[in-house]
């Protein structure tokens, strides 16, 4: 059903923003996550009618980068729609309050809508020496993911660090970080990078808001709309890779041309994720590291970003797309074809046809010529 | 009678009458279609007029028009054989026009390679110690048959002396002729045979029905065959076409008939025998299609063994000339599957020849018969025989 | 002087068991071509598919040094799309493919890359069948390359080829032949081939040939897993990059098929999967031929003596029919 005037201006007075904003945003927020045009319709509807849910967000090992990530999102600014469309009821960068109000506040807010709320985790759970490494209000982050955990109708990662253990997961992990999902033991969704687009995270949510679950996702919790394809089948320097063009050195002449950094060792031919459709910080094209002119170095993709060296050459994942390679044996040349077939049949079938009739007037003559010898005699 | 001294009676004569009649002009047209796709290869290039690919490089210019024709003219090959090295007299009326059958095949047969070569401006470093290659088989091949076309033109020029009443000229040319025969036997032998050869390079793109290391003599086995053969083809063309008595070539088309037989016999047991000493009869069975051509191919080779056993059966034309026309048919089967259902690039690549590759062989074919035609009736070659009366 | 019928037979079958002798028994082993042997300072090619990563530079780079025009298989007119060597093609990257390809250079469920090029063989075909010497192996480098100025366009080197290098041209009329030189114009001036220059990887690894068959032993000797340094362009470039090293199939490609070729391959997938021809014997085709050739022909020697009783039986023939002849006239 569609959105009638008057929520409209319900909208514009709730979020102070324009109808047509708010509707830019849906449709915008419906193409992130590979929607039909008509689900922006819907994508509306939700946002207007629907109770705004409940986010508890908690902490592990993290720089915080995430929420950074999420605070420079410009369509929509955070604080206009995001606090607007959900209600952040625990966030210990973003409280004003801190302490026991703060612990409080969490522990009303679980209980008030036990359940229902949406709990994201930001940065690694350690799990090394009973997870004493990282510890907020007296409890371990293991502690207070699974007590979190325990009424939460969906489980956010939010971040490499939560999604795998990201950074403090390095080798050769001292803390025993590991992500959300392998602490608690269980499939959560995982939006990783260091940080991630704030619009797959704000995507997700939205999904979930309109159709009451978590958008489609892979095996490793991460939304298909934005990991389902590596950054080389998006990225914008792939013709100069197509074509072996590449930047050897920072600053030569194929760097400053925009070559291929897959020799600097990008590791885009083996790392998931859509910088380079989504970009960063809403500062125009070219906005994220390739584009910039370094490599990307895989940061949301486990065994990749931390791990690999950084100028180590990319595995390739996978060969499409393009699927412009010939196969090992390509049907070639030109088989039996009407005109020839035709043709040899004519020739042969006159050939034949000649030989039979050769063969039968020879039998006459012999004959006539028999006959005639005989009757000579 | 002797039959022999009543035909050597008988010295050569052109045939005489009209040249232009349905049957050559409908030969000249089939040049001219030909003429018509030969310029459009010399203006677009070979991929324009044929489907020749880099799988199957040489298609039915190639394998027909070199392979296969010059095998039919073999016939100069075979009589001069037969008459001047076995010294068999008897056979003497027929060489004239076994030789101009020869003479037009094999200068088509070169004029054929002309149009096949990607690079023919090229063709004479063929000949030149600057560029020739004496390991490659092509190069002998080509070679020789170079030469062979040039030794059949000498071959022939008594007949036109003759005609044209240069006695002495004719006379001095007879005296050296000897050698030109003796070229005219050693090169077809040379050449024959290594047009098989050209296949054992290829090694296993070659099915192993026909790859084995006796190609040159099988080739050459099937071309003296084919030689014989078409000898009495032309005799049966010249009795229906031009409605000659033929009772006195007979008794030597019954014998050529007979070394026919006998060379297939020894070619098909050097076949079979070679398949199985290298272990692929196998093969013979569970080869396809390909089993199925090399089972049509010896069926054309055994009927003519069968046929000719029997003398009966050689001493009638209609019996001979079916013989002769399989035997034909089945060396040149060989030829097409040796050098194109045999070949083995894998199941990708395809060729089947498109209407414009055979028209242009049709047309060469024409030009064959019809220069025959013409120069038979116009110069001594053919034995004078008077017309058979009452038909 | 007639010839009976026992005589013909002697003679005819006797002529055609000696011809049978000469081309296949008689060959004196002594006297047999072997195969060419590998030049001194030869120069080559190692191709390692675990390192190829598809991206065609190699294909790029060799369309532009040597001037080749692209090729649409597609019919839009946009990428170079070629579907295997041509008349414009002289490499072109493959891809073997089975089933989810998920893994690379795996043979179930997995894709893996082969670049297909001349071979540089030690033995070639090409240069043996050419009737015109078109096709010359460089004596010092072995580099196999084709002169245009001398070839006559017969295709033997197209039909010869065991692996189906040598392209013609069909869509011309002043066609050539086409194929890898190992870019002998870059050569000349001190560079290597542009498709080594370019590959990223190193995949495509320029070298001489005793100095990359020792790169060859010391990638059959690496523990798959174990990461190792990997030279690009040269061999003994010093560009080098770390990665764990593949799981490599038993055979080395061109070791000693046809008598072993200067371009060798590596790969983690067997290489009939490839479409290559596997199983090939170690004598080299051009060595059985010109053997066959050589026998029979050698010297013109066999020839000349055919000839000369052939000569002798004309002139004999011919003397007798023209006096006959003449008897009768």
């Amino acid at each position: 059903m569609p959105v009638a005037q008057k929520s409209y201006d319900e909208v514009e007075q709730r979020f102070g923003v324009s109808r047509r904003e708010f509707l830019t945003f849906c449709t915008g927020i419906a193409a992130t996550m590979g929607l039909p045009a008509a689900a922006a319709a819907q994508v509306a509807e939700a946002l207007v009618k629907k109770e705004r849910p409940s986010v508890i967000w908690i902490h592990g090992q993290e720089c915080t980068g995430n929420s950074e990530s999420l605070l420079r999102a410009e369509h929509p600014t955070l604080e206009k729609l995001i606090l607007d469309i959900i209600s952040l009821d625990y966030h210990e960068t973003l409280f004003a309050a801190a302490g026991h109000q703060a612990e409080a506040a969490r522990l009303a807010a679980m209980e008030k809508n036990k359940g229902k709320y949406l709990m994201v985790v930001e940065g690694s759970i350690p799990m090394k020496d009973g997870g004493i490494y990282s510890k907020t209000a007296g409890k371990t982050s293991l502690e207070l993911v699974r007590e979190t955990a325990a009424g939460a109708a969906a489980i956010v990662a939010m971040g490499s660090c939560a999604s795998w253990g990201g950074m403090p997961s390095a080798g050769p992990n001292p803390t025993g970080a590991v992500g959300v999902g392998e602490a608690l033991g269980r499939t959560v969704m995982t939006i990783p990078g260091c940080p991630p687009s704030p619009y797959n995270f704000l995507a997700a949510v939205v999904h979930f808001l309109t159709f009451n679950k978590l958008p489609p996702m892979d095996a490793k919790g991460r939304p298909l709309f934005a990991y389902s394809r590596l950054i080389h089948e998006n990225c914008e320097r792939r013709a100069h890779f197509d074509a072996g063009r590449f930047a050897l050195e920072f600053g030569d002449e194929g760097h400053r041309k925009g070559y291929c950094l897959y020799k600097l060792g990008c590791k885009g031919p083996e790392t998931y994720a859509n910088c380079p459709a989504v970009l960063y910080g809403d500062v125009g094209c070219a906005s994220w590291p390739v584009g910039t002119g370094h490599p990307c170095i895989g940061c949301s993709e486990q065994g990749i970003g931390f791990s690999k060296p950084i100028h180590a050459l990319a595995d390739l994942k996978n060969q499409w797309p393009p699927a412009g390679f010939p196969r090992v044996a390509d049907e070639q040349g030109t088989g039996p074809n009407l005109g020839g077939v035709a043709a040899v049949s004519a020739a042969v079938g006159a050939a034949v046809g000649a030989g039979v009739v050769l063969t039968r007037r020879i039998s006459n003559q012999e004959s006539g010529a028999g006959n005639s010898a005989n009757s000579q005699e | 009678m002797n039959n022999r001294s009543s035909v050597r009676a008988m010295p050569s004569r052109p045939v005489g009458g009209r040249l232009v009649g349905l049957f050559t002009v409908a030969l000249s047209a089939l040049v001219g279609v030909a003429v018509y796709f030969i310029y459009q290869r010399f203006v677009y290039g070979l991929g324009a007029v044929t489907n020749i690919n880099n799988a199957y490089t040489w298609g039915i210019w190639v394998v027909w028009d070199v392979v296969i024709a010059t095998g039919f003219a073999c016939g100069g090959y075979a009589m001069a054989f037969v008459t001047y090295i076995l010294n068999r007299g008897e056979y003497h009326p027929l060489v004239r026009s076994a030789l101009t059958a020869s003479l037009f095949g094999y200068t088509l047969g070169g004029l054929s390679v002309l149009i096949d070569l990607g690079r023919y401006w090229n063709f004479w470093h063929i000949l030149s110690p600057a560029y020739f290659n004496t390991g490659s088989v092509m190069f002998e091949v080509a070679a020789c048959i170079t030469l062979y076309i040039l030794v059949l033109w000498i071959e022939f020029s008594p007949v036109a002396l003759e005609h044209y009443g240069f006695k002495r000229t004719n006379k001095a040319l007879n005296s050296v002729l000897f050698l030109f025969i003796a070229l005219g036997v050693l090169l077809p032998s040379m050449h024959q045979s290594s047009l098989g050869s050209l296949l054992v390079v290829m090694g296993f793109h070659i099915h192993p029905l026909w790859q084995t290391p006796l190609l040159p003599v099988l080739f050459l086995l099937t071309a003296l065959c084919m030689g014989f053969a078409v000898v009495i083809l032309e005799v049966t063309l010249a009795a229906v076409g031009f409605k000659r008595d033929i009772h006195a070539e007979l008794p030597i088309l019954s014998k050529l008939g007979q070394i026919i037989a006998l060379v297939l016999v020894v070619f098909l047991a050097l076949r079979f025998g070679d398949l199985a000493w290298r272990n692929a009869l196998e093969s013979v069975f569970n080869s396809g299609i390909r089993s199925v051509m090399f089972g049509i191919e010896t069926l054309l080779f055994a009927y003519p063994v069968w046929v000719l056993a029997q003398p009966g059966n050689r001493a009638r034309l209609s019996k001979l000339f079916p013989a002769a026309f399989s035997m034909l048919a089945g060396a040149s089967l060989y030829r097409i599957d040796a050098f194109l259902v045999a070949n083995e690039r894998g199941p990708a690549w395809h060729y089947f020849p498109s209407a414009p590759e055979i028209l242009v062989t049709t047309g060469v074919i024409a030009l064959e018969v019809l220069a025959y035609i013409v120069f038979v009736k116009k110069f001594p070659i053919l034995p004078g025989h008077p017309a058979v009366q009452g038909r | 002087m007639t010839v009976n019928r026992r005589d013909f037979l002697r003679g005819g079958l006797g002529g055609a068991a000696a011809v049978t002798a000469c081309a296949t028994l008689g060959v004196d082993p002594a006297e047999a071509r072997g195969n060419l042997t590998v030049p001194e300072n030869a120069i080559g090619f190692l191709y390692d598919s675990t390192l190829c990563i598809g991206c065609k530079a190699c294909q790029s780079a060799c369309k532009t040094a040597n001037e080749l025009p692209f090729e649409d298989n597609t019919g839009t007119g946009l990428w170079d799309t070629p579907l295997d060597l041509s008349g414009k093609t002289y490499t072109v990257i493959k891809m073997y493919q089975n089933g989810t390809s998920e893994h690379k250079d795996k043979a179930v469920d997995g894709f893996a890359h082969l670049k297909r090029q001349c071979l540089h063989c030690i033995d070639p075909s090409c240069v043996s069948v050419c009737p015109v010497q078109a096709m010359r192996k460089d004596p010092v480098t072995g580099v196999v390359s084709y002169d245009a100025d001398a070839c006559i366009g017969c295709r033997y080197c197209v039909a010869g080829c065991p692996f189906g290098v040598p392209q013609f041209q069909y869509d011309t009329p002043f066609p050539r032949i086409a194929k890898c030189q190992f870019c002998k114009h870059i050569l000349a001036k001190g560079g290597i081939p542009a498709c080594a220059q370019h590959c990223p990887t190193g995949a495509t690894l320029f070298g001489s040939y005793k100095a990359l068959t020792a790169e060859i032993e010391r990638r059959k000797a690496m523990k798959p897993g174990q990461p190792n340094l990997f030279p690009r362009r040269t061999v003994d470039s010093g560009d080098t990059h770390e990665r764990p090293a593949a799981e490599y199939t038993e055979q080395v490609y061109g070791d000693k098929e046809m008598g072993g070729t200067q371009v060798r391959y590596l790969a983690g997938v067997p290489f009939d999967k490839f479409g290559m021809p596997v199983g090939l014997p170690e004598r080299s085709y051009a060595s059985v031929s010109e053997t066959m050739q050589h026998s029979l022909y050698g010297g013109l020697i066999a020839p000349a003596i055919v000839l000369a009783g052939l000569a002798a039986a004309a002139w004999r023939g011919a003397r007798e029919l023209h006096h006959d002849e003449d008897g009768h006239e």
